[in-house]
């Protein structure tokens, strides 16, 4: 139950406002202002004062902003903040201040399609480009077609149009894994998992019916209906991965999921998340990153790294970048590298070590040291961790593979599938130091 | 065209081109109006309300959505020209496209202008049957508007029956906000006084209401599954083959993308699991509430962190089901600070013998990170796992020291506080570590840590040579010091006498005699009292008391009391969840709030959760806060007062006569009960008088409580050195039940 929604700039001037519900008067927004964006110390997304919570998400220069006064559902609120997001990011091509002034009665068009009363209506965005368009010229809908994107908006496939034609019908399966990885100094991984997501673009006619197959481990081994986790079944299937959880969207019949773990469904038409994975077990780290780094005295830090691929050597790793950490109180820094290119980021005290490309089985060493100025007041060096950027094509670190994709429609054409994998990390492949 | 600022005289620019013969002019005057109408901050663009709305009969949908966005804003200041507008809305609800007629009637309802409003039945009626399901679902949701406005008009137009009716509607979109309607409208009922005419607005789930449900359920949106979800959390079941159907029904949502789908799908299984008597059935839901759980710690950082908050109550109550994930929770260098401070609360409630290594090297690396909040947050961690796990203990003290030796102020600081806990748990295990914390003294600089080290030094004061030397430093500047580390200098040199007394007379002498003198915090002053006189009375009572053996502390295994835990658990997924308290103490509601909270006042004394809590409410609640808890100062003076009468009065007479020490153990052991709490041994002297009852409440259930007073009162009568009071028991032992 969101009873007002704002989006406030970075200085706190109010560019949307929309109240769903009598509880407040537009006035509520100042009170943000004054308690949220001038005020340095916020450290929750949710603040509660007096009787009102206000709710927030901070997206580029913006605060997106729901408040409530009941007991609201926390994560539905912040789940419609992202979806809002979302949204705007399809119509405009991002969300920033600019494209909101820009199209401000658009926005307003939208917030009051998607919630009524504080309550969210449908958000898909699919659905609601049929009837909420960029270009006013189209205002003149007739009413027999409101009423067919009526019904279908509301219907049981609201998210897919009826009347979907294509001459050329292809489907485009992109998987994408990042890789979480926590490794220790001495190289013992603490932590290193898989966040998968299946993204689906369908040029498909008519409504067709989908299947989808993976190498899932508990299809592969017969688990079927006894749930995951069932018997587990040591040996067998070595290509199958075991997924830890899944997740779908809307259009996936989660009942037939559960009973027999078959992936069917009407796909909306155009791009969208077909699933979300997460693997934990094998993970197939695509780099690995050996580093030595020794603190020499009070004024000197010596790095020496090597980065080493470990997949097939016909693939490749494109845009790997290695952030290396240096101490606060950094004069100089001088930098050997045997490919790529090193900088010393004084703004962020950071090395940027930025490879283009590395075959499979390639290694790269670093070497570099560090000056350190001298400081009064010495405090040791937290040693935060070196994180890599990076991605590999046509490789899953998971090793999850796309078995099949089947698609029936009653006028029995032929379909053209294509699969693409990518494995990437950003901003959670660390290296302590 | 973008936002532009108005300026003067610019309303009369506006005016002449709202009724422009120009259609292009106008619907760009009325873009213009409606960006001032946003931004601007003295314009006030209700004047032009005449000329607005001469433009709202239009077939531009676009133009006619600006016009409406307008009239909802200012139909309250414009009450009598709002009705220049029913016309056309009625007209509306007529219109071939749904698309207007939805709008429409969206609109209508949220002009909250009582005039419109008797309009509004009509229309109302028929769109609530209207063919398509997009008018359909959205006069849904008009009702629950109505409702807000005047109840007794969806009561005489048969509204409500109605809605009833539409949750056997075909479309699942219209059941779900049918649901959501009539659940709005059962808050606002259930929030006020009950009144006969209000009881039929009560949304009662039925079982025949409860198969719509959960078959709309499977068809609906994402956002309509948890208003559906929502509602099954409320059923009562008839019996346990129901509860099982239910769960085994919801559970495949737990798959959904959207976080708050599973979130309310947790929400219903963990209430109907209470009613699942099947083991299996029972294990294997369990078993699947693991990974969906997990999964949410990689959605955006704030659905991570409502969902790291829960996480946090499902432990307590079901400690078990992420015992084998903790590695998940570690934090990463850029989570943020909130979403990092979650996850050690997570980690110390899945610590186990088998993960402490892991956990430990964790705990240790985030403590030399930069946020000072959240290193001294790491170390508590490592305090609490070491008082939770005993093989933990020995691995957490080293951790420690090699802190300690970083001297690094804040670290230090709290490393002292926290090994002051590990002595309370593991007594006379650790005093090899004494040496170094004594050396660093000098540099601890905040309250807690200086008491912490003082309770230390008096702990074992017979063992640390020079104790004398260091508590004199103390001593000397004892009334410059704050009460708390006042009141452990006076025990810590108490105990000093009491373990030597031949090299301590001196200094405890002092000590009293500052204290009882010049100090001017009553409890201080209290204490001091009551040290002299029992050293002067009786040496060896005095020895029983002060240096008796104390329970040793335990983590708790939940932050809130048990019932508070079941009611929390039932709010998955909303505010009372992420913030751990009832709703009542946040969303205000006046006199009722308060009635009920005091009825749950068990739970909100609780300490530790109101702590807890109000780290995450921001400090201006508080004063709102206040008036919640308005009445609970005299309620809990009362009993206070009810407890000291029949309990001390037992202790008083031991104390004169100066026999036995088995109720001061009795007494001691109670104090342990608090003593989670408070770092000192013999609570403060107004915890033992004031506020007994109180401390005591959270800790074991109320009617139990009584019997512990009561029982007190009753080991002892005869030692009573008042028969009066003793005849009084029974009468005030009536009262404690009935405060209870």
């Amino acid at each position: 139950m969101i009873s007002a929604f704002f989006i406030f700039n970075q200085k706190g001037e109010v560019l949307i406002s929309r109240l769903y519900r009598p509880d407040f008067k537009r006035s509520i927004a100042d009170v943000f202002r004054i308690q949220v964006v001038s005020n340095s110390d916020v450290r929750s997304p949710i603040i509660t004062l007096g009787s009102t919570s206000f709710f927030h998400v901070r997206i580029n220069n913006l605060y997106v902003v729901a408040v409530t006064k009941m007991n609201a559902n926390a994560a539905l609120v912040f789940e419609f903040c992202y979806r809002f997001i979302n949204i705007c990011k399809a119509y405009f091509g991002k969300i920033d201040e600019e494209s909101i002034k820009n199209n401000f009665t658009l926005v307003y068009e939208l917030i009051d399609e998607i919630c009524d009363f504080g309550f969210p209506q449908n958000s898909e965005i699919d659905a609601l480009k049929s009837y909420i368009t960029t270009e006013s010229v189209v205002a003149h809908t007739p009413a027999e077609e409101s009423s067919k994107i009526t019904v279908q908006a509301t219907g049981a496939n609201s998210w897919r149009r009826a009347d979907v034609k294509y001459k050329k019908n292809e489907a485009f399966v992109d998987v994408i894994e990042t890789v979480n990885l926590s490794m220790s100094a001495k190289g013992n991984i603490l932590r290193a998992d898989v966040d998968g997501h299946i993204l689906m673009r369908a040029y498909l006619t008519g409504t067709p019916e989908c299947k989808f197959g993976l190498n899932d481990k508990l299809v592969i081994d017969g688990g079927g209906p006894s749930g995951p986790g069932g018997g587990g079944g040591g040996g067998g299937g070595g290509d199958a991965v075991e997924l830890d959880d899944c997740h779908f969207h809307q259009c996936v019949r989660l009942n037939e999921f559960d009973a027999t773990r078959t992936i069917s469904f009407v796909p909306p038409d155009g791009e969208f998340e077909l699933m979300k994975y997460r693997s934990t077990s094998n993970v197939k780290l695509p780099i690995k990153v050996m580093p030595t780094v020794t603190e020499i005295g009070t004024m000197q830090v010596q790095y020496d790294i090597v980065v080493k691929t470990n997949f097939n050597s016909k693939l490749a790793a494109t845009n790997v970048v290695l952030r290396i950490p240096t101490p606060l109180n950094t004069a100089t820094v001088e930098t050997k590298v045997g490919s790529g290119k090193a900088k010393y980021v004084p703004g962020e005290n950071v090395i940027v070590w930025k490879i283009p490309r590395m075959q499979g089985g390639q290694e790269c060493s670093f070497s570099a040291s560090a000056t350190l100025a001298s400081v009064t007041n010495r405090q040791a060096w937290a040693r935060p961790p070196i994180d890599v950027d990076f991605q590999v094509l046509m490789f899953t670190a998971s090793g999850l593979i796309v078995r099949f994709l089947k698609v029936y429609e009653k006028s029995g054409y032929r379909s053209i599938k294509w699969v693409r994998y990518l494995t990437k990390a950003s901003g959670s492949y660390q290296i302590r130091l | 065209m973008s936002i532009r600022g108005p300026r003067k005289g610019e309303n009369y620019e506006l005016s002449v081109d709202l009724n422009s013969e120009y259609k292009e002019k106008r619907k760009d005057a009325i873009k213009r109006v409606i960006a001032s109408m946003t931004v601007g901050k003295d314009a006030d663009v209700s004047g032009l309300f005449p000329d607005v709305l001469k433009n709202m009969q239009t077939d531009d949908l676009e133009q006619k959505k600006l016009v409406y966005l307008y009239l909802m804003n200012y139909a309250k200041t414009q009450p009598e020209l709002v009705i220049l507008a029913v016309n056309t809305f009625v007209k509306d609800t007529d219109d071939p496209n749904p698309l207007v007629r939805a709008l429409a009637i969206r609109t209508m309802g949220c002009l909250r202008a009582e005039k419109i409003i008797d309009y509004l039945s009509d229309p109302l009626q028929k769109c609530l049957r209207d063919d398509n399901p997009y008018v359909r679902k959205t006069a849904a949701l008009c009702v629950a508007k109505l409702y807000d406005l005047k109840p007794e008009l969806v009561l005489e137009n048969g509204f409500l029956e109605q809605l009833h009716d539409m949750i056997s509607d075909s479309n699942p979109m219209v059941v779900a906000n049918t649901v959501a309607a009539l659940t709005d409208i059962h808050i606002s009922v259930t929030s006020q006084p009950s009144t006969s005419s209000a009881d039929i607005a009560q949304f009662a789930i039925t079982t025949p209401v409860l198969n719509k449900l959960l078959i709309a359920l499977n068809e609906c949106s994402e956002w309509g599954r948890v208003a559906i979800l929502n509602a099954l959390a409320r059923y009562t079941a008839v019996d346990d083959k129901e509860s099982e159907h239910i769960c085994e029904r919801v559970v495949p949502q737990f798959q959904h993308v959207n976080g708050s789908v599973v979130l309310a799908a947790m929400k219903v299984v963990m209430i109907h699991l209470r009613n699942v008597t099947r083991e299996d059935l029972e294990k294997q839901l369990i078993r699947k509430m693991a990974p969906p759980l997990v999964t949410l710690l990689s959605s955006p950082p704030e659905v991570q962190w409502v969902a790291l908050r829960n996480i946090n109550l499902l432990l307590q109550r079901r400690p078990d089901i992420l015992s084998n994930e903790i590695r998940v929770f570690f934090c990463k260098y850029n989570d943020p600070l909130y979403v990092k401070i979650e996850k050690l609360d997570v980690m110390v409630r899945l610590a186990s013998p088998k993960n402490m290594d892991a956990l430990l090297s964790e705990l240790k690396e985030y403590a030399s990170e930069v946020d000072v909040d959240f290193v001294r947050k790491s170390i508590k961690a490592i305090g609490q796992t070491a008082v939770k796990i005993d093989e933990a203990a020995g691995r957490c003290v080293d951790v420690l020291l090699e802190l300690i030796n970083t001297r690094v102020s804040y670290v230090v600081q709290e490393a002292v506080v926290v090994m002051k806990d590990i002595f309370r748990k593991y007594p006379e295990t650790y005093e090899g570590v004494i040496p170094t914390l004594c050396a660093n003294l000098e540099d601890l600089d905040e309250p807690e840590a200086k008491a912490s080290l003082i309770w230390i030094i008096g702990e074992y004061a017979s063992k640390i040579d020079n104790a004398a030397e260091l508590l004199n430093s103390f001593v000397d500047a004892f009334t410059e010091e704050s009460y708390p580390v006042q009141l452990q200098t006076l025990t810590a040199v108490v105990k000093l006498f009491l373990k030597k007394p031949d090299s301590s007379q001196a200094i405890v002498q002092r000590i009293l005699n500052t204290a009882t003198k010049d100090c001017d915090s009553p409890d201080v002053r209290d204490r001091a009292y009551i040290y002299w006189r029992l050293l002067s009375m009786d040496p060896a009572a005095a020895k029983s008391v002060v240096l008796s053996h104390r329970p040793p502390i335990s983590i708790p295994a939940t932050t809130v009391a048990p019932a508070m835990l079941e009611e929390l658990i039932s709010e998955i997924g909303s505010l009372a969840s992420v913030y751990h308290k009832p709703p009542e103490t946040f969303i205000g509601k006046g006199r009722i709030g308060a009635d009920s909270l005091q009825r749950k006042a068990d739970g909100i004394e609780d300490q530790f959760s109101t702590q807890k809590a109000l780290q995450t409410v921001a400090a201006g609640q508080q004063a709102e806060n206040l008036l919640d808890f308005g009445d609970d100062p005299s309620d809990g003076g009362v009993s206070g007062l009810a407890a000291t009468q029949v309990f001390s009065q037992p202790a008083a007479a031991n104390l004169l006569a100066g026999t036995s020490s088995n109720p001061l153990d009795d007494l001691v052991s109670i104090f342990g009960n608090s003593a989670s709490i408070a770092p000192a041994t013999p609570a403060p002297a107004s915890a033992l008088f004031g506020g007994m009852g109180v401390p005591m409440t959270p800790a074991t259930p109320a009617p139990l409580n009584a019997g512990l007073f009561g029982g007190g009162g009753f080991a002892t009568p005869t030692q009573s050195s008042q028969p009066g009071s003793s005849a009084n028991k029974p009468a005030q032992e009536d009262d404690l039940l009935g405060l209870f």
